[in-house]
């Protein structure tokens, strides 16, 4: 079985061509016919997505073989003088995972598209874009290297600009997505010096090598310069993470990145691109293991602190996708610190249901938007479920499943990863993350019962919106629903996606045990998120809780929920007064010293010429004088010089330096 | 394979002589022409550059990687007694500079296609001028080196006086210091050059073929070296906008007129970079050595400095001459580094660089010629009436903050990675640059191609016909060397191996482990 699928796996590199033919087709050939681009980009992703089914089913076939064997094929890409770069894909559980993930939400989101940007001016651009993503983004999951993850990494980046600003007539979607990329270029900064770093030392970038390497201890320890340098060098790479998966401080762009359509919000900044950042830590996570505890210490640390951070301004907000937004801020956070407790398999089983549940919510948000005419305050809207039943009924599959309300997705990841917090001995991280479990079925559920519920207002006229979008609603509704179930029975998801530090020759963290679940603990996560909704319930349906009430008895802190913080103008305040303030100063140094230095030599001399200029008096004496002077002069230095004076001679003074 | 290499250098082609002449051969034929002329002295023009790059490019793939070395050589005698020769050839390093130099020359006669003042004058000098930058490429002589860098400066002095534009600074004044702050740098070259010819040829047998100087290391000493380098430092590091030297290069750019832009942010700065490697590295190594830390404090410091001024420029050209001295900041701080992988980097820093510069020059001149400003506040939601100079100008500004499957952006990962180890803290504050390099870049692409619909600028008519060439020809470069980097960095990693620098840097590494220093 193994070998037959050998073959298929050195094909992976099909499954980014795909979308990357599609985008060139559209760019050049059919970009003036709405129809054809449309169909040449949903067909590409499709036989790609076929192609990453194929490769799951085979992966899944191949069983334990396949974790310990990851599949590789890669060709020479840079070959110079100290730098030697490959280009390739790896076929193993973690990026068979990713590519359905992907595969399955960008399929929908495009198929989505056809109903939801219909009439839009930009059509084939837009799909062109999405194409463009879609290359990018399953390039990123089989990337062999660090570096070829970073150039793919880069490229979702200017993906995601570009369709933040997809309506670039908006004074708004114009800066937030020069935000975006101005933030995560921050990020990029780190994790490109994270980069360098690591190959000066090991002269590879290559994960499988890098964590051979490592996993030598002894040696790959002393190559590295000790443990401090391969932590320091963990805390660079994370810098990435933090600026791409929205972690606190950078995560200030996700939000405004609402402003770009809403099936991209789905794809990219729900499901896909922003969890490459968790992919990236997974990914690299025998670095973190090999650093000192404080390196994983700080992303549990601080994916807790995004987790709850988040959550308590997503209550505040009453725009239905930047609800969402921060919501996916949080659940990115959760993720983090799945990391950080070092549970790889809980966090990359969240991502995955995550993408599920998330982007059925923001395409169901979509859904209501497009239904509203570009309306996204949940106060303007009310009484959704009975007008758009399909809309209604998934978006709540989609909260419940948020919620971790068994039996959907949610539930059984959002578990793994508390129960993995406590029983690694980390109780305030898991305190936090079960009190961010409560916030979050709180704020989905005040949206949902706001939105969806409440009384019906008058001048809203919604329908349900066609198949092209309901459709896959309701297919990503079945993967919300069912997605988790992969877990059972015994934890088979996590046998599957694990990394290389569990392989290649010396096991250094002993093998995966099957191990049941642990029904209390996730009792107790059902029972918090259970509250949270019927908070909600009582708050925006029954109203025994009055929120304004709530909210009068704590102006502050609602104002500051409210203001994210206060989070983007200080950002605001140092960009204005330090950034461009330097800026200033040194072009006003630039004009007033150092051209000044220039224009004031040029002033000397054209003042000495000026001077220089009365010596040319014209007279035929003056000249016979000066000329019979220098010929004395000339004379007395040349006899002084030969003879014992050599103090006068220039030449004997160049002499005596030499 | 050697019998074959030995065979190759020193085989007669004129096929260099041809690269040459192509351009001169047009710019004689439309000194016959009428001057009523002007479509048939564009097209002329065209034709004369058009060929140039043609053969450049042949010249691009039929070079031998795998031998190295000069090819394509041509030695012709000059005066004996001064030991000039006309020798030209190629080698990794200058053919890619060959190569840019004719896709920016080809490209901008179509940047120039409206000019319609003095339309007979300028393409004869924009000829000349392609002719001169080509000539110090080919060079393999000093002599014939500095000949050809002179006689460029004299058609861009006419160039921007006549053609140029009055901004913040008048086109005289832009003109006039363009000039004369090169011509001083020249100058103290001059007299280094003249230093390193007359020492070399102390023992008879005066030279001033490049690897001859280079082969005859043993009669420079340490403080000669220090010296020479020091004077060729001052003339090239000014040539290339090395801060504090680069005050000439935004007014200069801002006053030029577009195809001088293009050519001189392009190619001819790149000269700069280039002596250094070829004479300084290679022929003075020690005095290299000495300079180097000198090198890369100033490198790293115009990288932060002219990123920084870059942000608070109002005029299109201003940003771009800035971000080109902070650019170029990084090719010093490769030079400065003085490992194989850094100048690996530099010289596909300057290709990079090159392409990407003119492009964003050839843009910015459409934008500035169909609008009559280049005042960033003025401008704004181009891409409406112009999608297609939209497209021109937004790839040359990822290509500018170093995108990945852009040259740009492994140029840029290879200059980090040769200097992180040599000069680490530097190395990452010149790294941060990118950040502030994305700043100013995404503003410049926001304010002038986003953002609501102007109805003032509705009458602009998107790039259309013979514009449509300099965006073609420079984004196809841009990402097909991108895409397959092998395709410009194995040619200049055959250069850097090849021509005898791998075995320089190498030796100086021992020598600083010996503690010799």
């Amino acid at each position: 079985m193994f070998t037959e699928m050998h073959s298929l796996y050195e094909w992976a590199w099909v499954i980014p061509a795909l979308p990357l033919l599609s985008f060139l087709l559209i760019a050049f050939v059919t970009k003036r016919s709405k129809g054809l681009s449309a169909a040449v980009s949903i067909l590409a992703i499709l036989c790609a997505f076929g192609l990453a089914i194929a490769i799951a089913a085979g992966v899944i076939g191949s069983g334990s073989e396949i974790v310990k064997h990851p599949v590789i094929t890669s060709i020479n890409w840079l070959d110079i003088s100290g730098l030697k770069l490959n280009f390739g894909t790896v076929v193993d559980p973690l990026s068979t995972m990713m590519l359905f993930v992907v595969g399955l939400v960008a399929s929908m989101v495009q198929i989505y598209s056809v109903g939801y940007m219909h009439g839009d001016r930009g059509w084939s651009r837009y799909f062109a874009y999405q194409s463009l993503f879609a290359m990018s983004m399953l390039g990123l999951v089989i990337a062999t290297n660090l570096l070829e993850l970073f150039i793919f990494w880069e490229l979702v980046g200017l993906c995601s600009y570009l369709l933040i600003g997809f309506w670039y007539h908006k004074v708004s979607a114009r800066e937030a997505a020069k935000k975006a990329f101005m933030t995560t270029r921050v990020g990029d900064f780190g994790l490109l010096l994270g980069i360098l770093f690591l190959f000066s030392k090991y002269g590879t970038l290559d994960f499988v090598h890098l964590a051979a390497l490592m996993n030598g201890t002894a040696q790959g320890l002393a190559l590295a310069g000790g443990v401090g340098y391969i932590t320091l060098t963990a805390f660079l790479l994370f810098v990435g993470p933090i600026g791409k998966s929205g972690q606190f401080p950078l995560h200030v762009w996700l939000p405004d990145a609402m402003e770009g359509p809403t099936p991209v919000s789905a794809l990219i900044h729900a499901a896909t691109m922003v969890v490459a950042g968790v992919f990236l830590v997974a990914r690299i996570y025998f670095i973190f293991q090999h650093a000192a505890p404080g390196a994983l210490e700080f992303v549990a640390g601080l994916g807790a602190f995004t987790a709850i951070f988040a959550a308590t301004i997503a209550i505040a907000q009453d725009d239905i996708k930047r609800i969402l937004a921060y919501s996916t801020l949080s659940q990115l956070g959760y993720m983090m610190f799945a990391l950080g407790v070092g549970s790889l398999t809980a966090s990359m089983f969240h991502l995955m249901t995550h993408a599920f549940f998330k982007a059925l919510m923001f395409l169901g948000a979509g859904s209501v938007i497009h239904a509203l005419h570009e309306k996204q305050n949940i106060w303007d809207m009310g009484g959704l479920w009975k007008k758009m039943p399909i809309t209604g009924t998934t978006f709540a599959i989609g909260v419940l499943a948020i919620s971790g309300i068994p039996p959907f997705a949610g539930f059984w990841s959002k578990d793994e990863i508390l129960s993995a917090a406590l029983q690694n001995g980390h109780p305030i991280i898991y305190a936090v993350g079960l009190f961010t479990a409560f916030l979050t079925a709180f704020y989905m559920g005040r949206l949902f019962f706001v939105a969806f519920m409440g009384p019906e207002k008058k001048e809203n006229h919604p329908h349900e919106s066609p198949y092209w979008m309901t459709v896959p609603l309701i297919i990503l509704a079945f993967f919300s629903t069912v997605g988790g179930l992969v877990a059972l029975p015994y934890h088979n998801f996590a046998f599957y996606v694990r990394n290389y530090i569990f392989v290649n020759g010396v096991v250094s963290l002993g093998t995966f045990t099957h191990e049941g679940m642990a029904w209390g603990l996730a009792g107790i996560s059902v029972l918090f998120g259970l509250a949270g909704l019927v908070l909600a319930y009582m708050t925006y349906v029954t109203q025994t809780v009055k929120a304004e009430a709530v909210a009068a008895r704590f102006p502050g802190v609602y104002k500051l929920l409210k203001n994210k913080y206060y989070i983007d103008e200080i950002y605001l305040w140092i960009i204005r007064n330090i950034m461009d303030g330097v800026g200033k100063v040194l072009y006003w140094f630039d004009i007033h010293i150092i051209d000044g230095v220039i224009n004031g030599l040029a002033l000397i001399t054209r003042g000495g010429a000026g001077g220089l200029r009365r010596v040319h008096t014209g007279q035929l004496q003056t000249y016979a004088l000066v000329f019979f002077l220098a010929v004395v002069v000339i004379f007395l230095a040349y006899t002084m010089g030969s003879g014992q004076v050599s103090a006068l001679n220039p030449l004997a003074m160049l002499g005596g330096v030499k | 394979m050697p019998a074959t290499a030995v065979q190759g250098a020193l085989a007669q082609s004129p096929l260099l002589l041809f690269v040459l002449l192509a351009p001169v051969v047009a710019a004689l034929i439309i000194v016959f022409l009428p001057k009523e002329e002007t479509k048939m002295i564009k097209i002329v023009a065209a034709m004369g550059t058009f060929v140039a790059l043609a053969l450049s490019l042949y010249l691009f793939f039929a070079y031998n990687r795998v031998a190295g070395g000069a090819q394509f050589t041509l030695t012709i005698p000059w005066t004996k007694d001064l030991g000039v020769n006309l020798a030209f050839g190629v080698d990794g390093i200058s053919l890619p500079m060959l190569l840019l130099t004719n896709l920016i020359g080809f490209s901008a006669i179509y940047s120039s296609w409206n000019v319609d003042k003095r339309v007979k004058e300028f393409f004869v000098l924009l000829l000349i001028l392609i002719t001169g930058v080509m000539g110090t490429f080919i060079a393999r002589d000093l002599f014939i080196f500095f000949l050809f860098y002179e006689i460029v400066v004299i058609p861009i002095y006419i160039m921007v006086i006549i053609w140029g534009s009055t901004k913040r600074v008048t086109k005289e004044y832009a003109g006039m210091k363009l000039t004369i702050y090169l011509l001083i740098g020249s100058a103290f070259l001059l007299v280094g050059l003249i230093m390193l010819y007359l020492r070399a040829g102390s023992q008879g047998h005066p030279t001033f073929m490049f690897d001859q100087l280079a082969q005859r290391q043993y009669l420079y000493g340490p403080n000669f070296q220090k010296i020479v380098f020091g004077l060729l430092l001052f003339g090239f590091g000014t040539l290339i906008s090395m801060f504090p030297f680069h005050s000439w290069s935004p007014d200069g750019y801002a006053g030029a007129p577009t195809a001088v832009s293009m050519i001189h942010a392009g190619v001819l700065k790149k000269i700069g970079g280039y002596g250094l490697i070829r004479l300084g590295l290679m022929v003075l190594p020690i005095g290299a050595k000495f300079w180097a830390p000198v090198i890369a404090v100033l490198a790293v410091s115009g990288v932060l400095y002219a990123a920084f001024i870059a942000l608070a420029q109002k005029d299109l050209k201003y940003v771009i001459g800035y971000s080109s001295v902070s650019h170029m900041g990084y090719v010093m701080l490769a030079i400065a580094a003085m490992n194989t992988t850094s100048i690996n980097g530099a010289v596909g820093m300057m290709f990079a660089h090159g392409v990407m510069s003119a492009l964003f020059f050839s843009m910015i001149g459409f934008i500035y010629e169909k609008s009559h400003t280049r005042n960033i506040a003025d401008l704004g939601g181009l891409a409406h009436q112009m999608p297609r100079l939209a497209t021109g100008f937004l790839l040359a500004g990822m290509a500018s903050l170093g995108l990945p499957s852009t040259i740009n952006f492994i140029s840029e990962f290879t200059i980090f990675m040769g200097t992180i180890k040599v000069f680490p803290v530097l190395a990452i504050l010149g790294i941060a640059g990118i950040i502030f390099t994305a700043v100013y870049t995404l503003r410049v692409i926001a304010n002038v191609l986003f953002g609501p619909r102007r109805p003032e600028w509705d009458h602009l008519k998107d790039l259309h016909g013979p514009e449509l060439v300099p965006l073609v020809v420079f984004v196809v470069v841009i990402f097909a060397a991108g895409v397959i980097p092998n395709l410009v960095f194995g040619l200049v990693n055959s250069g850097v191996i090849s021509t005898g620098l791998a075995k320089v840097l190498q030796t100086l590494g021992q020598v600083q482990i010996g503690g010799l220093f």
